[in-house]
Parts: C-alpha cells; structure tokens; sequence
C-alpha cells in the first residue's frame, strides 16, 4: 500500500460516485433535485480531478487526472464496490449518498488537519462540500423513510441492499494516511440516529461484500468505464 | 455556471451581447416605478407607452396575460427538455474538465427552468399546471430539442448554436414590457453567454485537433446550423403570435431581424473556429449590409413543431418517464411535511447557488 494508492482510492470513490451522481441530471424527481444532485456530482467531479492529479504527480510517471480516469481497466480502479453499485431508484441514491457521504466528511475531517499539506488542502475543500451532501441526503432519508408506505418500503430496501457494502469502507488499512477502521465506530454513531428518526431499520451484518480496493469489482461495473472512457479511447492521443 | 478554466479566446461578438444585457439591466432599474398599480386598460395602456414594467400586482389584459404565460411556459420547458440532448454526453464526456463544464451548464438550464417557472407564477399558475401541459401536449418546447445529440461533437455546436441564438433572442427580452420576465432573463443570459463560449471552446479545440476530431466538428455543424435558425420562429408572415406580442412590448423585434442578427454574428465566429456554415448561398450583401442566407426549410420546421421530428416522442417519453417515476418522492416529501410541519410545503431541497458552488478548478 503505497502513498499513491491511497490517494488514488480517494480519487477513484470520488470519481465513480461522481458518474453515478450524473445520471440523475434531467432524471430527478424534480427540478429542485435536478440542481442539487448536480451541484453534489459536481462537488465529486471536482474532489476526484484534485485527487487523481495528486495522485498522479505522487506516481511521478507522467499520467494526469485523465490518463487516470480513462486509461485504467476495471482491475485497476480501486473504489468501494458501494459508489459503483447503481441507483435503482430515488431512494438508492439518497441512502448511498448518506452512507458515503458520512463516511467521506469523517475521513476528510481528518486528512485536513493531517501531515499532508496537499491532501490536507484538498480534503479541507471537500470537508465544507460533503457536509452539505451529508445534510441533503439525510433531509431526503428522513422523507423517504417517514413519507408514505410506499417510499419507506422503498427506502427500507435500498437500506437492506446497501448496507452490506458499507463494511468495505473500513477495512484497515493501518499505513494510509488515515485508517478507515477507525471511522466505522464515529460513522455508525451518525448513521444510525437518521435511520431510526426515519423509521428505518439496520439489516443484519451477515454479509460484508468487498473486492473492490484491489480491483475486484461488480459485473455492471464495466459498463460505468465502458460508457465514460468510450470517446476518450476512441481518439487516442486527442486533445478535449 | 463559473468558467475560468476556458480558454482566453472569446467568440468574436460576444461582448456587444453582454453590454446590451448590462444596459437592459440598467434600464430595468431606471424603470422601477412609484408603486402604484395599473387598474384598467388606460392605465395599463400608459405603463407599456412609457416603457415601465408590469408588474403582477397590475390589472392587465387577458391576452397579454395569456400570450405571457404561453411565452415563459414555453421557454421555462425548453430550458427543461432542452437537458436530455446535452445530458446524453455528460457521463461520456472525454475529459473530466470538460464532463465538470457539460455537467455544470445543464444543471444551469434546470436552474434557468426554476427562474422561468417562478416567473410564469407571479401569472397565476403553478409549476404543476405547465407540467401538466408540456406532458399533455399542450404547450411546447423549442424545436430544436428534437434533433439527436449523435457524437461527441454535437455538444460543442449544440451549445455554440443554439445557446448562442438563445443569447440573441433573450437579450431583447430582457427589455420585454413583464418585469418578472424581464428580470429572470438578465440572469438567464448571464449564464447563457457561458454556455455559448464553452460550446465555442469546445468545438474549437475538436476543430483544431485531429483530422476525425475536425470531421466530428463539421459534421455537428451541418446538422445544427438550421434547426439554430430556425429558433427564432417562422418568417414575420408566417408567424400567428407575432404582432400582438410586439404591440404590448412582450417581444421586441421580429423572428427575421433576429435570424438576420444571428447569421452576422455567427460568420465571422465560423471563420475563427475554422468550420463550414452548410449553406452556399451564405455571402456578404455590402447594399444590406447583412449577410445573404437560405433560410430553413419552413416544412421541416412544421412538421417537427407538429411532433415528428427524430426525438420527438423520445423527448417527451423521457419526461413523463421521470415525472412519473418521481411521483412517489414528491408525494413522500409532502407527507413528511404534512406529518412534521403541520401542513405540506414545498420540498425544496437545498438548491444550491448554481454559480457559487460548482467547484470548478481554476
Ligand atoms: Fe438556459
Ligand atoms: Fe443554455
């Protein structure tokens, strides 16, 4: 585990969170959702640019954010299997990004003030911008969970599909600049409370899916890089 | 929408448009006005002959509230539909600067959607009613939205053309005689101008850049340039709302003087891109001192206004699509409400300030 390849999981969680994000543009529920969830694809977008052209500098072998982006296969990327899985519905969408955008604020929260300056620049930004998404995305839970029957019912099953990925986030990882292990105690004491004031209730930890820090990825995760690399590979060398 | 990471050459032109959004801006001040309400025709008649702004507490006629409505509907849905042909590229967008600037612009167009919404309520109708009436058919969107987003390329000339001829057209609607309206498109253009200078800088670089990125630029080109014409409407003749709207100062200037001022500008931006405007009979009229142009075929533009353009029905699937499937949410967010505030509200989540915080490298 190398500096590079913690920065470049960083960036790799922002990144694919920020293309599943983008979906939503002109597919929101409503317009007022269209402009948010597009500020907070944004707000990802630009964390992962930060990150993968730090990363990328760290690797000292002349690839940038693109060349990153683009030019990797699936067994190279090294997100979370939770930001790839895809947003079935509203609900999905809203209780993915309360998951991991709790887990992003926590985790930044501590790289600002870490020995790294770069990353502690970044992070800083970044801290502000998931606070706010962590805030959205707990107003929604909160709507969806105590709404009707029919958006708890939905929100409940995007709960119980999701929560299992959650356990990859904090796997330890004791030579990265901060150990994910140490933030699930912090992140499930401000998870939990929003679940239960919405009604909501934590599966069973039985199954722990992980695969996706050394590139072992879901089967629709291929398509997500088939469809955003596609033009890029298509017209090697090009300028945009 | 920021954009400072665009490259420093402007679309030559684009200057004089955002001076006369500035004077617009200006006048719209010098015409705020003693509040007292226009009760009647005469006093209505007195606020347009001295170019004041009606505003909505004012009595007005019905046909001018009515052609309003129609107008900002209409361009408050074109703002809307007009997302899909461009969020069609976000998620293949091939670079992560140019996917942050697309995503960013079409998140404007939703805002833009809002502003004019807003403003076509101060009418004395709600959002939910215009929706109502694009998913019904009954009010429409600008044609254009209709052709396919096919390559890559399309997004630089769908932006360059048709956010430009936007500009055009809402420019002199900043001046429009419907304060509300009026107000809502001098921050509509601010933000559109953008929008046709990413689209220029696009299409540049593609156009600057390998011989098959060159041939995707081009081809954008042809397939845009008259669907771009032909936005500002059928010839004055031709046009069934056209005088009463200029009569009461909703519209300033005809659809041909608008087309006109567009082709003048467009030209010489062509030539710093380096493409081809697909009409041959396009010259320089030094008597007109306009440029000579083909008009659009008005039987194209009739049949896709009447629904069978390419994506017609995709465009408008699309949006019942979502309106439905978002049905659940809102009526969850309005259940929510009613259980937690005592009584429903509108669900307005955190809307951001579109220009604030899009995070936008420098
Ligand atoms: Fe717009
Ligand atoms: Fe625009």
């Amino acid at each position: 585990m190398t500096r590079f390849d913690s920065v470049l999981r960083l960036g790799d969680d922002a990144l694919v969170a920020a293309q599943r994000m983008a979906h939503w543009c002109a597919c929101a529920p409503q317009l007022e959702e269209d402009v948010a969830l597009a500020n907070i694809a944004l707000d990802l977008l630009g964390q992962a640019r930060a990150l993968l052209t730090y990363a990328g500098g760290i690797e000292g072998a002349g690839r940038d954010e693109d060349r990153l982006a683009y030019q990797r296969d699936e067994r190279e990327f090294t997100n979370a299997l939770l930001v790839e899985l895809p947003d079935a519905d509203f609900a999905v969408a809203v209780v993915k990004l309360l998951f991991f955008a709790t887990y992003q604020n926590l985790l930044y929260q501590r790289l600002a003030t870490g020995a790294d300056t770069t990353l502690a620049g970044i992070a800083g930004k970044a801290v502000k911008e998931t606070k706010y998404h962590v805030e959205h995305a707990t107003r929604w839970t909160l709507r969806l969970g105590d709404g009707t029957v029919e958006s708890r019912r939905r929100a409940q099953a995007a709960v119980d599909g999701l929560w299992p990925f959650t356990h990859e986030l904090f796997e330890p990882d004791p030579l990265a600049p901060v150990d994910p292990a140490g933030l699930r105690e912090p992140w499930a004491a401000l998870v939990r409370p929003v679940l239960t004031r919405a009604t909501l209730v934590v599966p069973d930890d039985d199954w722990r899916p992980t695969g996706g820090r050394v590139g072992l990825h879901t089967e629709g995760f291929g398509y997500l890089l088939g469809e955003m690399q596609s033009v890029h590979r298509a017209h090697p060398g090009a300028r945009w | 929408m920021e954009h400072t990471d665009l490259a420093a050459q402007r679309p030559p032109g684009s200057e004089l448009l955002a001076e006369q959004v500035d004077a617009a801006e200006r006048d719209l001040l010098a015409a705020a006005r003693p509040q007292r309400r226009a009760v009647g025709q005469a006093s209505f008649d007195a606020l347009i002959d001295g170019e004041h702004k009606v505003e909505p507490t004012d009595w007005m006629p019905e046909g001018y509230r009515a052609g309003l409505i129609r107008q900002i509907a209409q361009h408050a849905h074109s703002e809307v539909v007009g997302m899909q042909p461009e969020r069609n590229w976000i998620t293949r967008a091939p670079s992560l600067r140019r996917k942050a600037i697309l995503l960013a612009k079409v998140q404007d167009e939703a805002g833009h959607g809002l502003y004019l919404y807003s403003a076509a309520e101060t009418l004395g109708v709600s959002r939910e009613w215009m929706l109502d009436a694009l998913h019904e058919g009954r009010q429409r969107y600008l044609s254009f939205i209709n052709y396919p987003t096919l390559t890559w390329a399309d997004v630089g000339a769908l932006a360059w053309l048709t956010d430009g001829a936007a500009v055009v057209n809402q420019v002199t609607l900043c001046r429009s005689s419907y304060g509300p309206y009026a107000r809502a498109m001098v921050r509509v253009c601010r933000e559109e101008s953008f929008h046709h200078r990413q689209g220029f800088d696009a299409l540049r670089v593609l156009a600057a850049g390998t011989p098959a990125q060159r041939a995707m630029a081009q081809d954008a080109v042809d397939r845009w340039w008259y669907p771009a014409l032909a936005m500002f409407g059928p010839p004055h003749n031709r046009s069934t709302h056209s005088d009463r709207s200029m009569a009461w100062k909703i519209k300033r200037f005809s659809n041909d003087e608008l087309r006109q001022r567009f082709v003048d500008i467009c030209v010489p931006q062509a030539e710093v891109l380096g493409v081809r405007l697909p009409d041959p009979a396009l010259r320089w009229n030094a008597e007109r001192g306009h440029h000579d142009f083909t008009e659009p075929d008005w039987d194209e533009l009739r049949r896709v206004v009447a629904g069978h353009g390419p994506c017609n029905r995709q465009r408008m699937d699309h949006r019942r699509r979502v309106h439905e499937d978002g049905a659940w949410v809102r009526e969850a967010a309005t259940a929510y409400a009613a259980k937690h505030h005592g009584g429903p509200q509108h669900s307005t989540a955190h809307q951001g300030a579109p220009a604030a915080r899009q995070g936008l490298p420098a």
